[in-house]
């Protein structure tokens, strides 16, 4: 029997179809018949009729027949199913035979052929004799057929062929050999599949017809057969649904059978197989719930069919078989589309048959270790005649017997030795790991990680039982800090105590020490004894020894590692190792930390490291040192006695290097900062611990940064949160958990002693030069070297304040553009003890807003440290937030003469401008000048000259001025222009004389001046007397070129009586005026209204007498009549 | 024989707070399929999502079964995990007894938080939740 013994049969595992034998092609030299055979075979796609096809030669003997049974009544059967039966019902006896022969319907020799033809029918039919299978004709033809029924010839020698190979005419095919071959050849398989159905269903139907002749007493085993038969048929025949019956029906009656120790194989086995078929049916019809059900139920019935004892491990390796050959199910059936959850896939199936495997394995150690005289028994008991068995799961030494006790206890024996001996050469672990790493395959697809490490685990423990070493080290170490960052400390345990027996049986020191250290450290959960004897181990190790072997080792190999460590010993060289200890949890616990986050320079910075042992017996170092960031350090931070050889585990209470369980040390370092470093940071980089001696074989223990390893975080976090209350210790020992790790301080200046003050007088006013005075004062006790002061707008800011704003020291000349923001390390010079300097620095801001400014002062010092003479710089810096406002408003008015608001000014029409300077300032603003300056555009009436000179205005005091100007013609009768600008100079009233004057320019607004065909004015006296006579002259002015005609009324008024002319029509020539005279008359006092002076143009229709009237004055001040003024009555 | 094989409260970050098995030598087994089934137990937290952990119920029931135990799952709102596993061959325990098991487990996993001097995170060394789970271990055997 090979290893394979399991495995389900191939034949059972395939997909049944329907088996279809085709005869009279010549494959080989025949290329027509290649071209047809290549047709049905090559490239069959999946809607293509399940058909297997075979090419068998014409006189090929198929299996015989045997002669039907008339009646079953002594008829005892010997087995359950036959182990050829499926292969000949797939392989070897067709469902239909085809004849191919090459024959045209007008072939010149037809009658030979036809009667050749019915030979060759008659030769198959005659191999076939017994059984239900039919044979049909294709016959092979060069032309192409005519339509059914055209054809004469054709019809009547068909059914002469038909008669002579005595064939039903559905029997008789032709293929014509012409361009649509594939075509042809599947209506061909079509109709064979036709007739492949009807054999398997008559088979069916033969198989059937037996039952009524089987009792239930004897014939028990065949009830099982024929339901297996039938099943299979209906397979074959594709009719799954009914196979799926027949086989449930099977499957009942196979476990109703009479169970006992020499049938419970066969039993089993079958069982096995109809499971197998129930499960693959159930996925295929995707229902795989049923198939997990159905195997639940499977494994169940059958758990506890074991067998005889001293087979046991067969149980478990068909159990392995049972639940490997499911997962594979379920698999495919996923690989089909299925989808499988998280707690249902066929990782567990895969787990579990390696579970069994593990089991198999077990129970072989037990049943096969025989002595090594025990020899193989001869004759072989398990080898048949034919080299296989006749039924499936019999045993070989006693086929076909079916009672209860075995026929020869002799032979029983025999078999069971040598199916014992075969069982010990079974490579189990290979079968184990194959399982499992299925399973780990499965599991890592249903993101159960935690599955797959623990299946990795079992893994690395089976090739460490298959003393595959160094595969078992990579896939422990590969999961252990799986276990580690989720502080499964047992589990953790256990995987290292494994692998530090595959480090010991291998000889690698350094994993040997890496797992040795973990292992006496706190996250083991081995008990105090084991770890001691695991740490002389290591003792022994770091004094290049050979230690002592691993508890529960196969001896060989420790026979074998104890030479490779001999020679580990013996060969010098590459004894240094390095091992970084934050990946995991070692006995030597390590915490730096510098005593405070910063350090000024002119005072030492310090430096402690506690370290503490948890293994059980104390431990002797032979130098700890720290790496930090500038590696200048190093050499402060440094603890080093020369290890003397064999006294490392001697607890010396006084011993600096030594470790004592459970207390923890306390190492302090202490350097000065070099002056460079101001600023810098300085980081741990790393801690190392050296064990061993340097001659020997040593070993550093690296902690990256401050210390810690991967346990140390969590355990500071539940120390932070404890409450318990931390004991006293006495002086010199120190809480471990207390202890916080600092990996990197900083270095910084010396604490300055200057005073910085400044004084100003906020806000400042936009574009003024503001001034700032600074005053630094020393309070040093020695003199202050190279102060240097900073000062300016503070970087950082917004980017627009950086243009915006200039700062000058020189305060004769107002700064512009090119001055920057912030004015760097200016020289202030040396500073004796006490002494006091003022700096005035001027800012001018030329937008409005807050900014930060900057006044950094800087000096150097000398100073002693430790002994250490340095010079150091030390800076002091002062800010102050300054806002910017305006100083005043100016609102700019164009008005007319009659202080009007105008929209629109007048060709050559007098108008006024008027300024209103509103003070914003908090403090009071002197004003020094104004100027005007006019753009072409615009023309003074006079000379204009400014009205606020020397004026003060307080917070929010106004100061206004007006100018008289005229606008000159200009083309095209309405344009904007440009009225010019404004430039006010000024100053704070409080800055000194010398300050500069800023110069505001105000950009006057733009104005549309138009152009009027007409201009009217009047000339009147400032006021009237009543009854006295007011003479007024009216000038209308034409300013076209054109002649034009004017219609002027005036309209009565109670106030007025008056001369003139009433209503006029006149015609005024281009460019010249016409003067009207009216003498108005008042007749009563105060302000009244004049008569209203109505001028129509009928050329330009829409110049209206209300426009032309806004030139003119609509009111005069009469006053009323002196007493004494009767005389200038009659003068008038 | 007892039924109840293990019971570990889980700390959100999964190490172990308490571990109580049947004296037996393959504890080490039982350790093993603890941690494994915290797979399902993440799965299911996570798969609730966040909306309906408000009214998520506490008991995960059924974690999954192998050939020898059934391991079941609870999980409190803050994320603490109880896990109990059964021998398969126990059909007496229902479903019902189960879930009361778990409630217990977690009223005197209150009572142990409640204890100012208790630190949460600590292995949990109470005389009270001691014999609670002596008490149902030996009940349900």
């Amino acid at each position: 029997m090979s290893p394979t013994q399991w495995d389900l049969p191939p034949e059972l595992c395939c997909r049944p179809m329907a088996f279809v034998a085709l005869t009279g092609l010549d494959v080989v030299y025949n290329a027509v018949h290649r071209a047809i055979w290549d047709a049905f075979c090559a490239n069959r796609r999946a809607d293509r009729v399940p058909i297997s096809f075979k090419v068998l030669p014409g006189d090929h003997e198929y299996p015989k027949c045997r002669t039907k049974r008339t009646s079953y009544e002594w008829y005892i059967p010997k087995g359950i199913l036959k182990t050829g039966w499926m292969n000949k019902h797939l392989n070897l006896v067709p469902s239909l035979v085809v004849l191919f022969y090459e024959l045209d319907w007008d072939d010149a020799q037809w009658k030979e052929k036809q009667s050749e033809c019915a030979t060759k029918v008659e030769i198959v039919r005659t191999s076939l004799q017994g059984r239900n299978t039919k044979v049909a004709v294709v016959l092979i033809q060069k032309k192409t057929p005519l339509p059914p029924g055209e054809d004469v010839v054709a019809s009547e020698r068909a059914a002469a062929l038909c008669n002579a190979c005595d064939l039903s005419g559905k029997s008789l095919f032709v293929l014509p050999h012409t361009d649509h071959l594939v075509g042809y050849i599947i209506r061909l398989e079509n109709a064979f599949y036709e007739h492949a159905q009807t054999y398997y269903y008559n088979e069916i139907r033969r198989v059937k017809s037996h039952k009524e002749f089987l009792n239930k007493t004897t014939h028990q085993l065949l009830f099982v057969r024929h339901q297996f038969k039938t099943g299979f048929f209906s397979e074959l025949k594709q009719d799954t649904q009914n196979a799926l019956k027949h086989y449930r029906t099977a499957y009942s009656l196979v476990h109703e059978l009479r169970a006992h120790e020499t049938n419970m194989l066969e039993i089993k086995t079958l069982a096995g197989f109809i499971n197998y078929k129930i499960c693959r049916l159930c996925f295929q019809h995707n229902t795989p719930l049923d198939a997990i059900a159905q195997f639940r139920k499977h494994i169940d019935l059958c758990k506890k069919k074991i067998g005889s004892a001293e087979l046991a491990f067969e149980h478990t390796a068909w159990m392995s078989k049972q639940f490997q050959s499911f997962g594979d199910l379920f698999d495919e059936a996923i690989k089909l589309g299925l989808t499988a959850i998280q707690t249902q896939n066929p990782g567990f199936y895969y787990q579990q048959a390696a579970c069994y495997a593990q089991e198999r394995k077990q129970q072989a150690n037990q049943l096969c270790s025989h002595e090594p005289n025990v020899s193989y028994p001869t004759p072989d008991p398990v080898e048949t005649a034919s080299g296989a068995l006749d039924f499936y799961g019999q045993r070989a030494w006693r086929q076909g017997h079916q009672s209860i006790d075995p026929p020869d206890p002799e032979k029983e024996k025999q078999g069971i030795l040598a199916l014992q001996l075969k069982e010990k050469d079974v490579p189990h672990s290979e079968l184990i790991i194959a399982l499992l790493s299925n399973a780990v395959a499965q599991f890592k697809k249903y993101k159960c990680p935690r599955m797959k490490s623990h299946l990795m685990v079992q893994m690395g423990e089976e090739y460490y039982h298959a003393k595959d070493y160094t595969k078992a080290l990579k896939l422990l170490d590969y999961v252990m800090c799986d276990y580690r960052t989720e502080r499964w400390w047992s589990l953790l345990t256990s995987i290292l105590c494994t692998a530090l027996k595959c480090s010991y049986l291998m000889g690698q020191v350094k994993d040997y020490i890496t797992y040795s250290m973990e292992l006496v450290g706190r996250a083991s959960t081995l008990r105090e004894d084991q770890k001691s004897r695991i740490e002389k181990n290591l003792i022994r190790v770091l004094m290049n020894e050979v230690p002592e072997a691993e508890l529960d080792c196969d001896p060989g190999s420790v026979k074998a590692a104890q030479v490779l460590w001999t020679d580990r010993v013996s060969l010098g060289g590459s004894n240094e190792f390095t091992v970084e200890v934050q990946d995991y949890v070692p006995f030597i616990q390590c915490k730096a930390k510098f005593l405070s986050p910063s350090f000024h320079v002119d005072e030492p910075v310090q430096l402690h490291v506690y370290l503490r042992a948890d293994c059980p017996h104390p431990v002797r170092f032979a130098k700890l040192c720290v790496s930090l960031s500038n590696q200048e350090y190093n050499q402060y931070c440094l603890v080093e006695e020369a290890c003397k050889g064999k006294d490392i585990l001697e607890a010396s209470s006084q011993g600096n290097m030594c470790l004592v369980p459970g207390k923890t040390r306390k190492y302090c370092f202490k350097f000065v900062a070099r002056t460079e470093d101001v600023g810098r940071k300085i980081e741990i980089t790393s801690v190392d611990l050296m064990l061993g001696s340097e001659n020997g074989r040593c070993v550093y223990l690296n902690w990256r940064g401050g210390g810690g390893d991967a346990a140390s975080a969590q355990e500071a976090l539940q120390a932070s949160r404890s409450f318990k209350r931390r004991t006293r210790l006495p002086e010199q020992q120190v809480d471990w958990d207390a202890v916080s790790i600092q990996s990197s301080t900083m270095v910084i200046s010396r604490v300055p002693r200057i005073t910085v003050q400044l004084q100003h007088e906020p806000p400042a006013l936009s574009n003024e030069m503001y001034c700032i005075t600074v005053t630094v004062q020393s309070e040093e006790d020695t003199v202050a070297k190279d102060v240097t002061l900073t000062a300016g707008l503070k970087p950082g800011q917004d980017a627009n304040l950086t243009q915006t704003t200039h700062v000058t020291l020189n305060s004769s000349e107002v700064c512009d553009d090119a001055h920057p923001a912030l004015l760097t390390d200016i020289a202030v010079g040396d500073l004796q003890p006490g002494q006091k300097i003022e700096k005035k620095l001027y800012i001018r801001c030329v937008s409005t807003g807050s900014r930060i400014f900057l006044f950094h002062v800087s000096y150097a010092m000398s100073t002693t440290v430790e002994g250490k003479d340095i010079t150091c710089r030390c800076h002091k810096d002062e800010t102050v937030t300054i806002e910017t406002v305006i100083p005043f408003e100016v609102a700019v008015k164009f008005v007319s003469t009659k202080f009007e608001h105008l929209d629109r000014v007048y060709v050559d029409v007098p108008f006024l401008l008027m300024m209103d300077i509103l003070s914003a300032s908090p403090w009071p603003v002197h004003l020094v000048s104004s100027e005007l300056q006019l753009a072409s555009s615009m023309a003074a009436v006079d000379q204009p000259q400014s009205q606020v000179e020397g004026v003060v205005l307080q917070t929010g005091e106004c100061a206004s001025e007006c100018f008289s100007l005229k606008c000159p013609p200009v083309q095209n009768g309405t344009s904007t222009v440009a009225a010019g600008q404004y430039l006010i100079s000024w100053k704070r009233k409080s800055v000194s004389a010398e300050t500069p004057v800023v110069k505001t320019t105000v950009i006057l607004p733009h104005i549309i001046v138009e152009t009027i065909p007409l201009y009217v004015h009047a000339e009147l006296p400032s006021f009237g007397r009543v009854r006295e006579s007011l003479p007024v002259w009216y000038h209308i002015e034409n300013r076209t070129g054109v002649v034009q005609d004017v219609d002027i009324s005036v309209e009565p008024s109670d106030a007025f009586m008056f001369s003139g002319l009433k209503q006029v029509r006149m015609r005024i020539l281009p460019g010249t005026e016409q003067e009207m005279v009216y003498n108005f008359y008042p007749l009563m006092a105060g302000y009244q209204n004049l008569p209203l002076l109505n001028i129509n143009l009928l050329r330009f229709p829409n110049v209206s007498s209300q426009l032309l009237r806004r030139f003119l004055p609509t009111r005069i001040f009469i006053k009323p009549q002196g007493r004494n003024g009767d005389a200038s009555i009659e003068a008038a | 024989m007892y039924v109840i094989i293990c019971m570990h409260c889980f700390c959100p970050q999964n190490y172990p707070l308490y571990i109580r098995s049947v004296p037996s030598q393959s504890e080490l087994k039982f350790h093993y399929t603890v941690h494994t089934s915290l797979d399902v137990v993440e799965e299911k937290i996570s798969t609730v999502g966040k909306a309906m952990a408000e009214q998520r119920e506490l008991y995960l029931g059924l974690l999954y079964p192998t050939e020898d135990y059934k391991v079941y799952g609870y999980v409190t709102n803050s994320k603490v995990k109880f896990v109990i596993v059964v021998d398969s061959s126990n059909t007496s325990l229902r479903d019902n007894e189960i879930r009361s098991m778990f409630r217990k487990l977690h009223n005197s996993f209150t009572d142990v938080m409640c204890n100012p001097f208790y630190n949460p995170g600590d292995p949990i060394q109470s005389k009270a939740f001691d014999s609670m789970v002596s008490a149902m271990m030996v009940q349900s055997s």
